[in-house]
């Protein structure tokens, strides 16, 4: 372990000792899992659209180069550096997002993605972890600043955000962030009726948005009643479970997955449970809410109200898209298009994902005199 | 916001999980925040105040992670080790694979195979897991070049969850299938039974339904047995005889455009039956719903068997005492019973002895006889032979007697020439086998006796009886009515039967006849009894017109008897033998002459 020592004062090496470790850990075993259950998941789902068998696990391990070395850059950065690295980066990203309404191409009747010289980029995917920083600051900025209304741009912005997101339309984001963003808000003293209120609007839009758009709609007609369309993946997706029981198959030796066409993205869950079993797939639970979890008690102690909401945001974020995805899996919500942090085949999300992790590991490293809060 | 830090004291046990390291860089910067020039007093007490809420909120949040997280961990186990109770696709197909336990075989007394199961597999689909049906479709059309290329496509198109798509695949087939690895198809392990001999044994071997269940004959009165147990069912049948006495019986219906016929041998001395036929016959292998087919004559009718019943009029008479062979009765002129008048149609219209009697099969010295002896005599003698009861044979398509209730003095006038009793030829074949063994009625089976095994019997005559009666069935083939039944060397005795059937007017039809012959070789020490029976047979050209027994079923019986005798090991003897005639012909005491002096 010790690639550092102690009196190594290189950049390096104070990140080594500073460095929340066990964190930087289970990212890394998270990684590996990832890339064994992708090579898993994927050949079938390769081998039925006309691919390679390799080709998702190939171009899985290409973007987990530029994930990692993006979350060790950005965790290498001062709090400060991060503060100005989010803000600067939401204003290019929301941009983008905006633009993604003009020059977005069309996927499965959203636009969400951008085309830029040599990879496309879904810029949504970059908004969530830089609003969730900048929401931190302006809560933060409000809370001690009797003069800087940072209530009131946070919700300015998150308006804009939203109003964004559901131009696309990007139903799932926009959850995701309305979670992150009122979480912070409830820990930045949002009062409680104010809580309640916001509660009520919350499940207000989930009503509106299931009168308005007809696929959210039929997820949740088709969760609340299995009899009324087609529950295939879910359905297989339990079955995997049940074929893998308490010690799974086997590495590999899956067959309900072969039937899953989102085995390797939206459903990897269930690729886990039916080679690993039961049991690793709690340590697989377990290792996120570790992450989750950790992260919170370490800000716990800290004394600084940006850091707390910032690494609270983040957290979320990661532990809320984990927890969903694994959810929809085991049909306790209906399915929702998203992803298992690092372990999923996700293409550029995983870029977006080491952003975030990497601004939670520098917010988390040990700061003496806390100088550089913000 | 810098001015939000708690005091280093505080720092220290907040952030040190190895405080001693809070002084490994003492030249880290503790530089002061640029806003911290601005900070007012009181902004400290607000920033503490913050600081103190968010952190009980966000306790509030680990906890509803940790909760979150712990309610995932249920359901998985929930999903994975608590519902193993459902059904998965991949359940589903491990079970398909599961061997049932294979129906037992039927076989004849020779070991030949009547009956037997075959292990076939039955392919259905999914279509919902059927991922490209087109695909799929060429796929199958190319191996299982039966299938219908549109039908196939639109099965595996459609929304169900389950089609069949063909039954009972050769392994072969099987086989190419598997090979195509097109999922969402399974097979369903499945036995369709196979009987070698179709028609031949069809009756008695009977057949099963779709889930292998016994549905006639002896798979259906075995039906437990042949799923439970895999040894298999021996039956008494000789396939060969079964052969030679269903295409001499054939023969016959053809010739005299009968409805039907019916066949048996059976071994006089243990009750098997050798061969057992009844025509029209069917294939098992796709059960006719024509009643006709399917009904078996030999069990499962009952007929009023007319003048072979004069056998047991003969055993009642001899075997009472009250009269003896020599005796002779009043045969001039008809008796009249109320309306009906009981006449003989070979009338001699003078005094006959016994067998006279029974050579000229007589009814009117017959109700003369029996009425010497009695009615309570007469049906004791019923019973005995176990005329009066359904036979004890293995089937499930046995024919009650029909008994007349009350028996009066009438009913026993009829019943000695065969009217008025209906029986099925089965029980027939039983009782006069008893009458010319020995006088033991051993219960008549379709199952090989094993070898060694004592026969249950119960003697319903006296041997003496027995042979008197031996020597009768003799008379008839040498000298009377049965004579066309002769088959030199195999010394046969036998009996003519010829019945009016009962009409559906009430009264009897004096055409439509049942015309049947019992015969059994050779008589000197009986083996074997021949039982055959001509359903409303039409006299023709060669026959003069006549559709009686005489001319119908005892040369039926004869051609039987010529073909089976050296295939039942009986070797032909001379029949002028002295000590043969001896033992056959009849002497009747007082006069001290043969009969054939008449």
């Amino acid at each position: 372990m010790t690639a550092f020592a102690r009196t190594d004062h290189s950049i390096f090496g104070r990140w080594w000792w500073t460095v929340d470790r066990w964190t930087l850990a289970v990212l890394a075993v998270l990684m590996g899992i990832g890339i064994v259950l992708v090579q898993a998941a994927s050949p079938a789902v390769a081998e039925r659209i006309g691919l390679d068998n390799f080709h998702f696990v190939q171009r899985h391990i290409l973007t987990l180069i530029p994930a990692c070395l993006v979350m060790v850059g950005v965790s290498l950065m001062t709090p400060r550096g991060v503060r100005r690295t989010a803000v600067i980066s939401f204003i290019f990203f929301t941009i983008l997002l905006a633009l993604t309404l003009v020059v977005g191409f069309e996927i499965k009747g959203a636009r969400r993605w951008i085309h830029v010289p040599g990879l496309s980029i879904q810029p949504s995917e970059f908004v969530k972890p830089t609003f969730a920083v900048v929401a931190a600051w302006l809560f933060a900025h409000g809370r001690t600043s009797e003069r800087f209304p940072g209530a009131v741009i946070s919700i300015m912005l998150y308006l804009m955000v939203v109003g964004l997101l559901m131009m696309q339309p990007d139903l799932g984001m926009t959850f995701v962030i309305s979670i992150v963003w009122f979480g912070q808000f409830f820990l930045a003293g949002l009062p409680i009726i104010l809580v309640a209120i916001l509660g009520v609007l919350g499940i207000t839009g989930l009503v509106g948005a299931y009168m308005l758009f007809p696929h959210v709609s039929s997820r949740i007609d088709r969760f609340l009643d299995p009899a009324a369309g087609d529950n295939y993946q879910v359905t297989r997706s339990l079955e995997a479970f049940q074929n893998g029981g308490a010690f799974g198959t086997g590495p590999g030796q899956g067959s309900i997955k072969m039937m899953l066409p989102d085995a390797h993205a939206d459903f990897i869950f269930a690729v886990a449970g039916e080679e690993m079993g039961l049991f690793w797939c709690l340590v697989l639970i377990a290792l996120f809410a570790f992450i989750v979890i950790r992260g919170f008690m370490r800000v716990m102690r800290d004394d600084n109200l940006f850091i707390m909401l910032a690494v609270t945001g983040l957290l979320t974020q990661f532990g809320l898209q984990a927890w969903i995805n694994m959810a929809s899996s085991l049909h306790m919500m209906p399915t929702k298009g998203m992803t298992l942090p690092f372990i999923s085949y996700g293409g550029s999300s995983l870029v977006a994902l080491g952003f975030g992790m990497g601004m939670v590991l520098a917010l988390t490293r040990k700061r003496f005199g806390g100088g550089d809060g913000t | 916001m810098s001015d939000m830090r708690a005091s280093p004291h505080e720092r220290m046990t907040h952030q040190g999980q190895t405080p001693r390291q809070d002084h490994a860089y003492p030249d880290h910067p503790a530089a002061p925040s640029p806003e911290a020039r601005f900070a007012e007093p009181r902004a400290k007490g607000r920033a503490a105040h913050a600081l103190e809420q968010a952190r009980g909120r966000l306790m509030v949040t680990v906890a509803v992670f940790a909760l979150a997280f712990a309610a995932v961990g249920v359901k998985l186990v929930d999903a994975t080790v608590m519902s193993q109770g459902g059904d998965t696709g991949l359940a589903q197909a491990a079970s398909a694979h599961a061997i049932p336990a294979s129906r037992a075989d039927i076989i004849d007394r020779n070991g030949v195979l009547l009956a037997s199961s075959l292990a076939t597999a039955s392919l259905h689909a999914d279509p919902k897991l059927v991922i490209n049906p087109v695909e799929a479709t060429q796929k199958l059309v190319s191996v299982l070049t039966d299938l219908d290329y549109q039908d196939t496509l639109s099965k595996l198109r459609s929304d169900k969850r389950f089609v069949w798509l063909r039954r009972n695949l050769s392994p072969r087939e099987h086989y190419e299938v598997n090979r195509l690895g097109i999922p969402g198809l399974y097979f369903q392990r499945e036995e369709r039974r196979v009987y070698p001999n179709a028609n031949l044994t069809a009756h008695v071997v009977g057949f099963t339904g779709i889930d292998n269940n016994g549905l006639m004959g002896i798979e259906q009165s075995f039906d437990s047995r042949l799923r439970s147990s895999s040894e298999p069912v021996q039956l008494s049948l000789d396939v060969r005889l079964q052969h030679l006495v269903k295409r001499e019986l054939q023969a016959s219906v053809d010739e005299f455009q009968g409805l039907g016929g019916a066949g048996m041998i059976m071994d006089v001395k243990t009750g098997e039956i050798l061969a057992m036929v009844s025509l029209p016959d069917f294939d098992p292998h796709a059960p006719t719903n024509d009643e006709n087919a399917r009904f078996n004559r030999n069990t499962l009718g009952v007929y009023e068997m007319g003048s072979t019943f004069k056998i047991f009029n003969s055993a009642l008479a001899l075997d009472s005492g009250k009269i003896r062979m020599g005796d002779s009765f009043d045969a001039t002129k008809s008796i009249r019973v109320g309306r009906f008048s009981i006449s003989d149609s070979h009338g001699k219209n003078r005094w006959l002895t016994v067998p006279e009697i029974f050579k000229y099969s007589s009814n009117i010295g017959s109700v003369r006889m029996a009425l010497e002896v009695g009615t309570p005599a007469q049906r004791a003698l019923m019973e005995r032979f176990g005329l009066l009861k359904r036979s004890p044979v293995e089937l499930p398509e046995v024919g009650t007697p029909m008994v007349p209730h009350p028996w009066r003095d009438v009913s026993t006038m009829t019943i000695a020439f065969g009217h008025g009793l209906s029986v099925s030829p089965v029980q027939m074949t039983s009782a006069v086998s008893a009458a010319i063994n020995g006088g033991v009625l051993h219960p008549a089976t379709l199952l090989k006796r094993a070898p060694g095994t004592e026969i249950p019997g119960q003697r319903v005559i006296s041997p003496q009886t027995s042979d008197q009666i031996r020597r009768l069935m003799r008379l008839v083939v040498t000298e009377g009515t049965g004579s066309s039944a002769a088959a030199p060397g195999y010394l046969v005795g036998g009996k003519t039967g010829t019945a009016e059937k009962v009409s559906g007017r009430g009264g009897y039809a004096k055409k439509a006849l049942l015309s049947s012959f019992v015969a059994a070789f050779p008589i000197n020490d009986p083996r074997y009894l021949v039982m055959v029976m001509i359903d409303e047979p039409k006299g023709n050209k060669r026959t003069f017109g006549y559709a009686t027994a005489g001319w119908v079923a005892a040369p039926l019986a004869g051609r039987v008897i010529k073909q089976v005798g050296p295939l039942l090991g009986i070797n032909p003897i001379d029949e002028n033998r002295p000590d043969i005639r001896n033992a056959t012909e009849i002497h009747l005491a007082p006069r001290g002459s043969t009969l054939a002096s008449y």
